[in-house]
């Protein structure tokens, strides 16, 4: 495996006359944790889309451990042990929580070993009380915990996430951040958020984003404490 | 495999077979078989709309495709046998290409329902234009709108003249039901039938878990259309001929109903439903005091309005909700229990 384990060159995408991502360069090296940051509109979400597979870019090329990936589904670009949760939780609404994890842990592992996955995992996240309820009946917090679960027992080796907190309270940030230093043990991960209170938790590298270009690349201490970061957020022009 | 998805499928089967022995004492045999045969058409359907999520406006072209495959090899053949399967193989492997050409081809709901309804309107119109000489596989003559009478009914595998009619028509005809019920039952239990659920419930996240839902969706479209050929096979041995109307717009729509009526979500509802509406539809036919499409427009407006879910899901929700109300102190069970395959 190759040391970069995802890289995109001059990666842009247009929506008609509106550029969302622009010639974008990136590399996430194995075992980071990296956050993409940037105000609403910034693009993060639609390069992390490009880099799913959910969208198909308009030019620029995506690599993931040297493989190019450009244009692929989805489904082939998880295949390469590719973990993703998306913005809003996207789980199975009217299958049980454990079916929902036992279904990602299936595809790689067989029944028996996904049994025993689906366990240990619905232990790890603290979904025993939910186990057997239908997810369509949970709080949001708790389908965010879900997807995590689903993205996690497929054993990934790259972890894309796209606001991980979003919606949850103070307490389940908290666990959310513990999880997440769990995974980073065994995987690299791109963590998509805009909350600075949850990123200056997980201490990630942090890539800031803004009107579709990287505007930088540094620590959580250099990057809050840059002026032009500020600008950005604040919506300073000129 | 989710064997606690299979708590309730002796039951279903039990109730059927004493469904099976009871009907004869209320119906005739020849009424009944038809009935049976539609619940069998009506559970291809409620397994792939209701369990795949996929709306087939046409699963009468597979119906019709299965009754026309079945006459024309059985004139060829005289013996009933290899065209009972080729009854099943031809729908199954039709269904399969049309469903990889919809799913790869990426199309939603509503172009998939026009499709397979013009896909169905295709074989009517052109099953209607086969009356000529020029029209003929083997012995069969298509026969145009006159259809092809004539051919070799159900017999007993390996012995053409020992027919299977009337009373043992019926039973043959519902214990393959029973039969083809347990099979799609397994199949729902079986970690395929677990992931078409789930494609059923969101596509997108299945695939971002690495699946292919496309052709795994193709399969369960050739499931369905397999179990419709079959049912079609019945049919063409019961009426003793086989006409372009199993193809018309009017055939499609009624399985349709049976399973909105009847309710999607599981197999006994549309089976029931087929049934109910059937015997309903032969009942009202037989009289000229109202029209029978205005009767069954009324029940499915109706039953729409009243029962959005369908009937028989109505009734396994209130029965859960009062047998929930009976537990000591009108406790609720901890945690409600995900979508299965019921009934």
């Amino acid at each position: 495996m190759a040391d970069v384990v995802l890289e995109t060159r001059n990666l842009t995408m247009r929506f008609g006359g509106v550029t969302a991502v622009d010639n974008v360069n990136f590399k996430l090296r194995r075992g980071e944790l990296r956050c993409l940051i940037g105000p609403n509109g910034a693009g993060k979400t639609t390069f992390f889309r490009c880099l799913t597979g959910i969208l198909k870019p308009t030019h620029g090329e995506v690599f993931i451990d040297d493989v190019e990936t450009t244009g692929w589904d989805p489904q082939y670009v998880a295949r390469m042990g590719i973990g993703i949760k998306t913005q809003v939780p996207s789980v199975m609404d009217g299958l049980s929580v454990r079916e929902n994890i036992w279904l990602s842990a299936y595809r790689l592992s067989g029944a028996r070993e996904a049994d025993r996955i689906a366990a240990e995992v619905i232990e790890r996240l603290g979904l025993g009380d939910i186990a057997r309820s239908t997810v369509g009946r949970l709080a949001h917090g708790e389908r965010q915990r879900v997807e995590l679960g689903i993205v996690v027992a497929a054993r990934p080796w790259l972890v894309l996430l796209d606001e991980p907190a979003a919606g949850m309270t103070g307490e389940e940030v908290e666990r959310m951040v513990d999880i997440i230093h769990e995974i980073n043990r065994d995987a690299a991960l791109i963590i998509v958020e805009h909350d600075m209170q949850f990123i200056r938790s997980i201490a990630a590298q942090i890539t800031v984003f803004s009107q579709g270009a990287v505007l930088m690349e540094d620590t959580v201490e250099a990057v809050m404490s840059d002026q032009r970061v500020r600008d950005v957020y604040l919506g300073k022009r000129g | 495999m989710d064997r606690s998805a299979l708590r309730d499928a002796p039951w279903v089967v039990a109730a059927g077979i004493i469904v099976m022995f009871a009907a004869p004492l209320i119906l005739n045999f020849y009424t009944l078989t038809l009935l049976v045969i539609y619940g069998m058409l009506a559970l291809s359907l409620g397994l792939i709309w209701g369990f795949g999520g996929i709306l087939c406006f046409g699963q009468a072209a597979f119906y019709g495709l299965g009754a026309y495959a079945y006459a024309i090899s059985a004139a060829n053949i005289g013996e009933s046998t290899v065209p009972m399967l080729l009854a099943i193989a031809i729908p199954f492997v039709f269904a399969f290409l049309l469903g990889a050409m919809m799913f790869y081809g990426r199309l939603t709901d509503v172009y998939m329902g026009v499709i397979t309804l013009v896909v169905t309107l295709i074989f009517f119109r052109f099953m209607n234009t086969t009356a000529g000489p020029e029209y003929q596989i083997g012995q069969a003559r298509l026969g145009g709108y006159n259809g092809i009478p004539g051919y070799q009914t159900l017999n007993v595998p390996g012995d053409a003249s020992a027919y299977i009619w009337d009373e043992s028509l019926y039973y043959t005809c519902f214990v393959i039901l029973l039969v083809v019920y347990v099979l799609v039952r397994l199949l729902l239990a079986s970690p395929f039938g677990r992931i078409a659920v789930a494609i059923r419930e969101n596509e997108n996240r299945v695939e971002l878990m690495g699946y292919d839902a496309r052709l795994r969706k193709s399969v369960l479209f050739a499931i369905g259309g397999g179990i419709a050929g079959l049912a079609g096979a019945l049919y063409a041995s019961w009426a003793e001929i086989v006409t372009p109307g199993l193809f018309s717009l009017g055939q499609s729509a009624e399985i349709i109903i049976w399973c909105i009526v009847g309710g999607l979500g599981t197999l006994v509802g549309p089976v029931l439903g087929a049934a109910v509406l059937g015997y309903l539809k032969f009942a009202l036919g037989q009289q000229t005091a109202v029209d029978n499409v205005l009767v069954m427009g009324l029940i499915l407006v109706v039953v729409v309005l009243v029962l959005p879910r369908g009937v028989v899901p109505s009734l396994i929700s209130a029965f859960r909700h009062s047998s929930r109300r009976r537990e000591p102190g009108g406790r609720r069970r901890r945690g409600p229990r995900g979508v299965r395959a019921d009934g």
